[in-house]
């Protein structure tokens, strides 16, 4: 599933909202998970998961091109932790053959 | 800081885009809930920009209990893994500059 065919599905449930209202909607929270990261904070979506930052020790890595090694700084990447809800539902649906 | 929820997150929907509280509401759970339905149904969700929610099946490995040391397998599991976008990435790496920044000066007047 894409965006954009989140946007249709939401819209469909929610009838009393315009196409343009929804697409407003998942673009405004996108958007402010990815704030409440870019600003260090984490999210917790109770019954889904959490998103929060990792810290990635700075390392000597390569140029892929040339092999000569370059130093990389310390770094934060996002990471997402599902919660107990959509793990366990997520691997039931394998044991129902999915 | 205290972590955002959904709660802040419809508060946002009705303030910003002048949702009534309770479209707001049924908004931020209905979005979750597309996309928990989705992975249920072994499909990934790519949101183009934030990141893709992807499923992987883990075969069975060995494991322990790390209280008593007892072998224990752990069984083959599907597992939601999520890879942010490069949009998500570099805001996160601004943010990780300028914390390094903050850092560095504060170690500048401290020592």
């Amino acid at each position: 599933m894409t965006k954009s065919e989140l946007i249709e599905q939401i819209a469909m449930h929610q009838s009393q909202l315009s196409l343009k209202e929804v697409e407003a909607a998942v673009r405004l929270i996108l958007d402010d998970i990815s704030d409440a990261l870019a600003s260090g904070g984490r999210v917790e979506i109770r019954g889904f998961g959490s998103f929060s930052l990792h810290y990635r020790e700075p390392r000597v890595g390569r140029n892929p091109k040339t092999g000569d090694p370059v130093t990389l700084d310390g770094k934060f990447v996002p990471h997402f932790k599902p919660g107990k809800e959509l793990r366990e539902q997520v691997n039931a649906s394998r044991a129902l053959g999915y | 800081m205290s972590a955002l929820t959904k709660a802040e997150l419809a508060e946002h929907l009705h303030t910003e885009l002048g949702f009534s509280k309770r479209d707001a509401k049924n908004m931020v759970e209905i979005f979750f809930d597309e996309i928990r339905g989705c992975l249920r149904e072994n499909e990934q969700v790519k949101l183009s920009g934030f990141g893709n929610f992807d499923l992987r099946d883990k075969s069975e490995r060995p494991g322990r209990n790390p209280k008593t040391g007892e072998e224990i397998p752990i069984s083959a599991r599907r597992v939601v893994t999520f890879r942010p976008g490069q949009k998500l990435k570099s805001c996160v790496e601004d943010y990780a500059a300028e914390y390094f920044e903050s850092m560095r000066l504060e170690n500048e007047r401290s020592g």
